[in-house]
Order: structure tokens, then C-alpha cells, then sequence
């Protein structure tokens, strides 16, 4: 049950028994059916970015645009100060998923591969503080970073994720558990200390654990909305998240240029999801391992 | 206090040398994540408490008032509202999602050649951002320019009027909470791949159907991931922000329209946190959700023991 990994989904395929044509074409037209409805919104969002201003007012709406009007997406970008926006998003991220990609290896392998007293009765302390709302932190986060004086820039985003959060320390503790320590042991009796261990023995494997924690990082980054919403008071400051919403609500912006915001936005988690599925599924999966 | 000392200390020299420097190899490696914990959670944790017995308004000083902000919350009315607006939303959204997740694992899980496109295609949408999925959902379901209305009414139901209406607004929300399932679908998909072909092939000679297999193997098999998904969904439900504070802005930077109806706890924690300067009222409110958080995931635990089922195999 515990080592379900996304090579023996992606397996499992070929080598079927022989089932019987009708079931086979129900299970198609199900899986078609279904993920028609789940793409169907992400279809309407280009197709109405690409709408002139006329069209928009049709109804019943048209489902394909007449005209394609590109100048939507060049008006949606000067419509909002939109390469600011993706600037500082972009800032954001980058520093997220460097802390978090060195923060969280050494947080678990100090979780895994030492042995030292209390060790997993310290790890289930990190394993419930999943369970405490991020919610219910904000209003004292927010006073002690003032006293700081870190409001309305980017560090209190950022800086948190350079001391490693408790699900992603799981993830890699998780793989990191399933490295044979033999591999370690060789390296010990060579007379390697344990940071030399860490960095060229143990990081090299578990770079596909890295991965999917740093795309994780990423992700976060780029989606979170109420950490920036808090944080951030300048316009000049704002993350895409607050910064379009913010926008919609005080210039009443319209439709076809906040889907072409919209799609812009989406385009790099897109791209980043074609480029690393795999990473995904697995880390997603390996989450779900008890 | 000095006896006390003796037996901790005593207790630390029983530790041999070795045992000694892994500890202190240990708490090296573990050392980030030390200070994060006592910086960036069990103090602002205490803090927030501390906060949530004054009146605080955010600069200044804080008055000491005892239990009044808890007092407060009791005669409320927009307090219970958004609390019932949390709560309904919940109810709706977790059992709907368990559904659909485990709608979506048994389609992926179908033997088709091309089954890792679909997956991909159900997979995508739960990773995009929620704030620009929220955009979309305003304009797909607007009554005039979307097109929501019309496809529901191919299959005859009347034009509903989402977003103003406020006994349909929050539906609307459970709906958009349905396409971040294709996650939770991937975890059922692993779940669903390790239970053992041995058993449906028994339970095929004693000549059960399809039905039959899902109902007594599947589901009773899949029950420890479905817990597990109640709880994070339910802890994520009462946590739900970003989708009604972009939807339910209105005119002049209000949120929670129509009427209110998307006014979830959370959002109205943090209208009293930063626009009403009511840090105090706020902190209070942040610690009973943390309790009712608790205590709903044990409620969830202890009803879970009649259905969830914890045989290996």
C-alpha cells in the first residue's frame, strides 16, 4: 500500500486483460463528457478575451468570437499597470521557491536520516501545526511585521518560506525515508561530514523531491491572494492576484479585457503544468501516503 | 523547582556519546524550522489570544476588556451570519467534492490508451488561481454576457440570476469549488490503484456485478482516504476567502454582496482586522475558528469510526 508511485499508474495501462467494446466506449464518452465541463470555463475565458466590445453586448452570447480582437490583450495590459504587477509576482515567487527548496530539504533530512532522541515525537508537533487556519494568525502576523516595519513589502511573503512549512517538509521527509541508508553509511566511514552527506550524497537523489516541493512553492506563490491582499498597501506593490482584483473593483474594467488578464495570468501556470505534470502527480500522490 | 531539575538532567547523561551528537546534529538540521514554529506560529498564536482580550485598534496602545469580544460575537448579527454562510457553504461544498473527486478517480482509472490526457485535462484546472478562476465564474455565469444560464436551460432550468441573488450566490461558489476536485481525484486514483485485482477477481466468481464490486470492495477500501479528505476539506472550507471576496465585491470596495450572502468568516475576520480597525474583535474571532475548526475535525473522527474502515489487506 505505501509505495504507490505514478510509474505504476502510468503502467498499468497496456498490459490490460481484453474488456468488451461497449464498456470501453462508455468509459471514452464519460471521461469526454467530463472533461469538456472542466475545461469549459477556461475556453470561455479566451474566447470571450478575444470579443470586441460590440459582441459582448450580443444575446444570447456568442459562443466563438466573429472577429478576433488580439488588440484586447494589449488594451488589458496598459488598462492596468499589468507588467508591474507580473514584476512583482514574478520577485515573489522566485524568492518563495528558493527558500523553500533549501529550507525544507534540510528540515527533513534532519527529520529522516538522524537518529536522535524525541525526533518523531517533534515531528507529529510539525505534522499538527498543518491543522492551525492561516486565518486565525493574521491579525497578530500582521502587528508584529509592522513593528518590523515589513509592511507593504515583499518580506513577510517571502521570508516565512526560508524556515520550511510543515506539509512540504512531509513531502520530502517522505521520500527521503525511502533512501536506503547504506548509501549514507559508505559515505560516513570515508570520514564525509553530514553536511557533505546532505549535499552530495543525499540532495542528488532526492532532487525529484526538490522539484515537486519548489513547484508547489511556485505555484503557491503565484495563486496566494490573502497573504499579499494584508501585506501589500501600494499600488506600485501589488502582486497579479490583488492587483487585478483591486482594479475590477474600482474602474469597473471590462469583461473581455479581464479575461485577457485573466488568461495572461493563467499562461505561465499552464506552461509550468505541460513542462512538469509528472512532478505534479507525484508530489501529489506521495502526499497522500500514510 | 530544584528537585525537578534532577530528573531531566539525569535522564539527559543516560544519553551515550554518539546519541549525544546525532541530537545535537538533529537540532541543527531541524533548526529552521525551530524558529519558524516559535516565529511565525506558536508566539503570534499567543499573541493573537493575548490581542483578543483588549481593544486594539492596530496602533497604540491595547485596552485590557477580559471577555468581551467574545461576549460581543453572541450579539452579532453579522457574526452569525457569516458563520451560517461558512457553514452552509461547507456543508455543501465538502460532500459534493467527495462526490465528484471519486467520480473523477473512477473515470481515470478506466483502461483507454489515452487516459492520461483526460487525467491531465480534469488535473489542470485545480492548480489554476482561484482569484482568476473567480474572474471567469463572473463572467461565465452573468446572466446577460455569460453562458452558464443558457446551457442550464438546453436541459430546462429557468435563468437564475447568480451573482445578485443572494440564495443563489453561494451555490454558485460550491459549483466553482468543483474544479479544484481534479486534485483530490489524483490522490483517490492512487487509492483506487492499490487496492488488490486478487479481490475483484474473487468477488467476479461469486458472480458479482459492477455494482456489487463498487459497493463492497471499492468503497468500504476507500474510506480511510475519504476521512482524509473530509478533513482537509472541511478545515479548507471553513477557511474559503479569495472566491467571495472577488466575487462579492460590489460598488465602492464593499464585499459580501447580495445582501451579505457571501459574507464568510474569514472575510468578515479580516474586514474587522483591516478596515474596521477592530484588531481585538478580529483576534477573537480568529480563535474560535481555530476551536470550532478542532472541534468539528474531532466531531468528523469520532462520527468516521461507524463507516471508515481500517482492515489492511
Amino acid at each position: 500500500m505505501s509505495e504507490i508511485t505514478v510509474e505504476r499508474l502510468a503502467v498499468a495501462i497496456p498490459e490490460v486483460r481484453k474488456r468488451k467494446l461497449p464498456g470501453r466506449i462508455i468509459s471514452r464518452i464519460t471521461l469526454i463528457v467530463l472533461s469538456i465541463a472542466f475545461l469549459f470555463p477556461f475556453y470561455w475565458m479566451v474566447a470571450t478575451s478575444l470579443k470586441s466590445p460590440v459582441e459582448m453586448r450580443a444575446s444570447p452570447p456568442t459562443l466563438w468570437p466573429h472577429e478576433l480582437v488580439w488588440q484586447n490583450y494589449a488594451d488589458a495590459v496598459t488598462a492596468v499597470p499589468f507588467w508591474t504587477f507580473f514584476r512583482n509576482t514574478v520577485i515573489i515567487t522566485i524568492f518563495t521557491v528558493i527558500g523553500s527548496v533549501i529550507s525544507n530539504p534540510l528540515i527533513a533530512y534532519g527529520f529522516s536520516r538522524i537518529k536522535w532522541p524525541g525526533r518523531d515525537k517533534v515531528f507529529y508537533l510539525v505534522l499538527a501545526t498543518v491543522f492551525v487556519p492561516f486565518p486565525v494568525l493574521i491579525v497578530a502576523l500582521f502587528d508584529i511585521f509592522a513593528n518590523l516595519g515589513w509592511v507593504n513589502t515583499f518580506l513577510p511573503l517571502v521570508v516565512p518560506f526560508f524556515f520550511g512549512q510543515a506539509f512540504w517538509i512531509f513531502l520530502m521527509r517522505q521520500f527521503l525515508l525511502q533512501i536506503p541508508q547504506e548509501i549514507a553509511d559508505a559515505a560516513r566511514i570515508d570520514g564525509a561530514s553530514e553536511l557533505q552527506i546532505f549535499f552530495r550524497v543525499i540532495m542528488p537523489l532526492a532532487l525529484p523531491a526538490v522539484g515537486v516541493v519548489g513547484l508547489f512553492a511556485a505555484l503557491f506563490a503565484w495563486n496566494d491572494f490573502l497573504g499579499p491582499l494584508i501585506y501589500l498597501q501600494g499600488v506600485e506593490k501589488y502582486t497579479l492576484a490583488v492587483g487585478l482584483t483591486f482594479f475590477r473593483s474600482q474602474h469597473d474594467v471590462q469583461f473581455n479585457l479581464l479575461m485577457a488578464a485573466s488568461t495572461l495570468v493563467m499562461l505561465p501556470v499552464v506552461a509550468m503544468f505541460f513542462l512538469f505534470q509528472r512532478t505534479l502527480v507525484e508530489g501529489i500522490t506521495l502526499g497522500s501516503i500514510k | 523547582m530544584v528537585a525537578g531539575t534532577e530528573t531531566p538532567k539525569r535522564g539527559r547523561l543516560k544519553l551515550g556519546k554518539t546519541e549525544r551528537a546525532n541530537l545535537r546534529l538533529g537540532l541543527l538540521f531541524i533548526s529552521p524550522w525551530i524558529v519558524g514554529f516559535v516565529a511565525f506560529l506558536a508566539y503570534p498564536l499567543y499573541y493573537t489570544l493575548r490581542i483578543s482580550f483588549t481593544r486594539f485598534s492596530g496602533f497604540g496602545e491595547a485596552t485590557w476588556i477580559g471577555f468581551s469580544n467574545y461576549e460581543r460575537m453572541l450579539t452579532d448579527d453579522l457574526f452569525w451570519k457569516s458563520l451560517g454562510n461558512t457553514l452552509y457553504y461547507s456543508a455543501l461544498a465538502v460532500p459534493i467534492g467527495v462526490v465528484v473527486a471519486l467520480v473523477l478517480a473512477l473515470a481515470m482509472n478506466q483502461r483507454l490508451r489515452e487516459v492520461s490526457t483526460y487525467r491531465g485535462a480534469l488535473f489542470l484546472p485545480s492548480v489554476l488561481p482561484l482569484f482568476a478562476v473567480s474572474f471567469i465564474f463572473i463572467a461565465l455565469m452573468d446572466p446577460i454576457r455569460g453562458i452558464f444560464n443558457q446551457i442550464l436551460g438546453v436541459v430546462g432550468i429557468p435563468a437564475i440570476n447568480w451573482f445578485a441573488d443572494p440564495r443563489y450566490a453561494k451555490l454558485a461558489l460550491v459549483i466553482l469549488a468543483q474544479l479544484g476536485a481534479g486534485q483530490v481525484a489524483l490522490i483517490f486514483l492512487a487509492g483506487l490503484k492499490g487496492i488488490p485485482l486478487t479481490l475483484y477477481e474473487a468477488a467476479e466468481i461469486d458472480g458479482a456485478g459492477a455494482w456489487t464490486k463498487f459497493w463492497n470492495i471499492t468503497l468500504p477500501l476507500m474510506t480511510p482516504i475519504i476521512l482524509y479528505d473530509i478533513i482537509l476539506g472541511l478545515s479548507l472550507g471553513l477557511q474559503a476567502f479569495t472566491q467571495a471576496y472577488v466575487i462579492g465585491a460590489g460598488p465602492a470596495g464593499s464585499v459580501g454582496n447580495p445582501a451579505n450572502s457571501t459574507l464568510f468568516y474569514v472575510l468578515y475576520l479580516y474586514l474587522n482586522a483591516f478596515r474596521y480597525s477592530q484588531m481585538g474583535y478580529a483576534a477573537a474571532l480568529g480563535w474560535v475558528l481555530f476551536i470550532l475548526t478542532f472541534l468539528l475535525a474531532l466531531l468528523v473522527f469520532r462520527w468516521a469510526r461507524s463507516w471508515v474502515h481500517y482492515e489492511t489487506v
